[in-house]
């Protein structure tokens, strides 16, 4: 058994006053890809965040392991478009040896593009930009806040297949945030359910058919259906939807 | 405009001339980042406090330029917290400050009769009065300040194109942001002579924004900014010269047109 990257427990957080999350418990191992789904709102980004020290936990204990190196990419990158500025000149803020550079993007795919305007690459080819950049760190641990944003179908498997041979290469984790469903299933080892606390977790056949996962989700085609509502225990985030007709009288 | 009698209208238009384009050369790299990082309501907010900084150098006799560094970095440390604790729009709490700081500064000076201020002078700059010693001020300041951004120069960039990411690869962020708002309370401090307190941001933005039709990577952009900038000084001054326009509108003017210019460049 591989010793644990990162070991959370017992992560509680809230936002003046508003729990997003409570009681989380998350191991990351070498070579393990953990995929984190759950609908808006249900507290990804701030697991995330605690993942990456960018956010300390109210409640819980974070254990890193010693030499842990993450790699991060984020969920967009916004460049302000009179920031002139190459796809080579960004890699270089991490790594300033251009061959390393050449290496990481020739990893990912794109290094016909490392005279390019950063502005200028499309959504697949940026998300690869930013995944070079999250490599060049040569991470024991990646992690990727949904890394097949505005990416196609086709484009969206090349990538998880891409990020499986980049876990088989450098022999790192991968704790990554997805919305879909079953593009994700194949390509991660363990799904974990987020909403606020975790409601199920495990190899991904397990989890579709766990019944915590199916009121969360819905039929396996409808992946982005929030069906019931959780009102735990947060204190506004209860169903304000009134039915229709009012009091117009 | 006052000349000193004992001065020369060569030392004049040289000292004049040397204030501008000390203060050009910093807008310049300073500039792109506040173009980029899209501070331009920001700096003016702050360049509009300098006007409570002299207020406050009339009053407690220090120098003007350490009071207006000193009002300005308060003020920027207001913003920091504000903008995280309050639910209005960033825009709206600028706007709140910059208005009410410009007031207070108007207000202040005018409630010290005992002092002689020439508001038309420090609104719209009076670079035709520049001494050996604001020179001298002008170019100590100029040098720590590029000094500090050559420094701080990758981490910057970092954290201009990706916070959260620059955090994790391990750049000080709040630190940077910290010595970055330094620079700009400086820069204010030295600009205020040149352009006057109204007129600074100009004097950041526009050469910025026409470097950037000609540039290619961040380095050149912010080169090209300090170039433009010391282009609008001398086309300023010698229309200040030759047809007694005043001095800081003047240069601004000329930015500006170089930036129309700059327009008929193919993007």
């Amino acid at each position: 058994m591989k010793s644990p990257l990162i070991e959370l427990s017992a992560i509680g957080h809230s936002f003046r006053g508003n729990r997003v999350l409570s009681d989380v418990s998350l191991t990351i191992k070498t070579g393990q890809i953990i995929t984190l789904i759950g609908p808006n709102g249900a507290g990804k980004t701030t697991l995330v965040k605690i993942v990456l020290s960018l956010l300390k936990p109210d409640l819980g204990t974070v254990t890193r392991a010693p030499g842990l190196r993450v790699g991060y990419m984020p969920q967009k990158l916004h460049i302000d478009p009179t920031l002139p500025i190459t796809l080579r000149r960004f890699l270089s803020l991490a790594e300033p040896s251009l061959q390393l550079c050449l290496n990481a993007l020739a990893e990912v795919g794109i290094e016909k593009l490392i005279e390019m305007p950063l502005q200028s690459l499309s959504g697949g080819e940026m998300q690869r930009a930013l995944l070079a950049r999250a490599i060049l760190r040569k991470p024991n641990l990646l992690v990727l806040d949904e890394p097949v944003q505005g990416v196609d179908v086709i484009g969206q498997e090349g990538l998880y297949r891409l990020i499986g041979q980049l876990r088989d290469r450098l022999d790192c984790g991968v704790l990554m945030v997805s919305h879909d469903l079953h593009l994700v299933m194949s390509a991660t080892d363990e799904v974990i359910c987020l909403n606020q606390h975790v409601c199920c977790h495990g190899h991904p056949d397990q989890v579709s058919t766990n019944p915590a996962f199916i009121e969360l989700f819905g039929s396996r085609t409808a992946p982005y259906t929030h069906h019931h509502d959780h009102s735990h225990d947060s204190e506004d985030n209860g169903d304000n939807v009134h039915s229709g007709g009012g009091h117009h009288d | 405009m006052s000349i000193p009698e004992a001065a020369t209208m060569i030392d004049v238009l040289l000292y004049a001339l040397l204030a501008g384009l000390g203060v050009a050369l910093v807008t310049g790299p300073l500039g792109a980042f506040i173009v980029w990082r899209r501070m331009a309501y920001f700096g003016d907010t702050l360049a509009h406090s300098s006007l409570l900084g002299v207020a406050l150098a009339l009053l407690i006799s220090i120098h003007p330029t350490l009071s207006v560094v000193i009002v300005c970095l308060v003020l920027a440390l207001i913003l920091v917290v504000l903008q995280q604790q309050q639910n209005l729009a960033s825009d709206t709490l600028l706007g709140i400050l910059s208005h009410t700081s410009l007031a207070i500064g108007l207000v202040a000076i005018s409630l010290m009769p005992s002092v002689k201020v020439d508001l038309l002078s420090l609104l719209f700059g009076d670079l035709l009065t520049v001494t050996a010693q604001d020179i001298v001020i002008i170019y100590s300041i100029g040098t720590a300040s590029i000094l500090l951004m050559i420094l701080l120069w990758r981490p910057l960039l970092s954290i201009t194109i990706h916070e959260e990411l620059a955090r994790v690869e391990g750049i000080p962020v709040t630190a940077v942001r910290s010595a970055f708002m330094l620079i700009i309370a400086l820069e204010i401090a030295i600009a205020m002579k040149v352009v006057g307190i109204l007129l600074i941001t100009s004097l950041l933005v526009i050469p910025a924004a026409t470097a950037r039709r000609f540039a290619r990577t961040p380095e050149q952009m912010a080169l090209l900014a300090s170039l433009m900038g010391c282009m609008a000084v001398i086309c300023g001054l010698a229309s200040s010269w030759f047809l007694d326009t005043p001095a800081g509108p003047s240069i601004v003017l000329c930015a500006g047109g170089l930036f129309l210019l700059s327009l008929i460049k193919k993007q």
